[in-house]
């Protein structure tokens, strides 16, 4: 399954909604969104992974570029994701230490409002 | 001993093939239905690896991936023919100093706009297979990766 991507505001929370496989091959359409968010003064992020079929270490790049961006903006990444197959790579690389990930979108944009 | 080999042109919209055919292969092998995804993601760590060193270094040459049933294993090497400067045979994944070794904060501060450091794949690899070997020479680089395999099919 090739790469779906959108995004919306709740709460002044940008949400970016994945969908398919994040690869090599479909990853810098996520780069590219990301950039362009951030472009626009997006700086609370949240994706939502939760229909994320694959994920590899391009993906964790790309995201892992995101959460760089936001950052030098005080800004947040934060991931919903509750898939053990893709939760694993985050556990593999030590990068569950790095995002905040959560179950639900709304538990990551309350998360995101008690850290403000 | 069945093997089944692929080439293909290094183009990242191959490796999601490159992955399917891997996966398909591994259970026609016996491999456990819980280690799959582990061989999908292995396998396409060690494709998008070596069709980024091809688009740097021979875009024209393809990579090649051979699937074998060795009855008890089931191995998948990766090779491809991009040059490697300072080549070396029998370095483990993960012992290159990138990935996994290194603190996840390191990694986001070494992290840059084409993702995370080169070799990371790899890293990750030697997270997801039990038994990685990787071959770098002039000429190339190989990775061999196994895991076992149920009784062998015979038909």
């Amino acid at each position: 399954m090739d790469l779906k991507l959108g995004h919306y505001n709740k709460d002044g929370i940008e949400i970016v909604d994945v969908e398919g496989e994040i690869d090599v091959y479909t990853a810098p359409r996520l780069r590219e969104l990301l950039i362009d968010l951030v472009n626009k003064n997006n700086y609370q992020l949240v994706v939502n992974m939760e229909k994320v079929e694959f994920l590899d270490s391009t993906g964790l790049g790309v995201l892992v570029g995101g959460l760089k961006r936001v950052r030098a903006h005080d800004g947040s990444l934060d991931l919903v994701c509750t898939q053990e197959r893709i939760l694993k790579i985050f556990r593999i690389t030590g990068l569950t230490k790095v995002f905040g990930i959560h179950n639900t979108v709304d538990e990551a944009i309350e998360a995101k409002k008690l850290d403000k | 001993m069945a093997t089944v080999e692929v080439t293909f042109t290094p183009l990242p919209a191959h490796v999601r093939t490159a992955r399917l055919v891997a996966t398909a292969v591994a259970r026609r092998s016996g491999v456990d239905e819980a280690l799959l995804d582990e061989v999908r993601l292995a396998v396409g760590e060690a494709c998008s690896r070596a069709v980024e060193a091809h688009r740097r270094h021979c875009p024209a040459e393809p990579v090649k991936i051979e699937m074998t049933d060795q009855g008890e294993r089931f191995v998948v090497v990766v090779s491809d023919q991009a040059p490697t400067p300072g080549a070396s045979t029998g370095a483990s994944a993960g012992a290159n100093g990138h990935g996994l070794g290194q603190g996840a904060a390191t990694l986001v501060q070494d992290a840059d706009d084409a993702g995370i450091p080169a070799g990371f794949g790899l890293a990750v690899i030697s997270g997801l297979a039990d038994d990685v070997h990787v071959s770098s020479t002039s000429s190339g680089v190989s990775v061999r990766m196994s895991w076992p395999s149920a009784t062998p099919t015979t038909t």
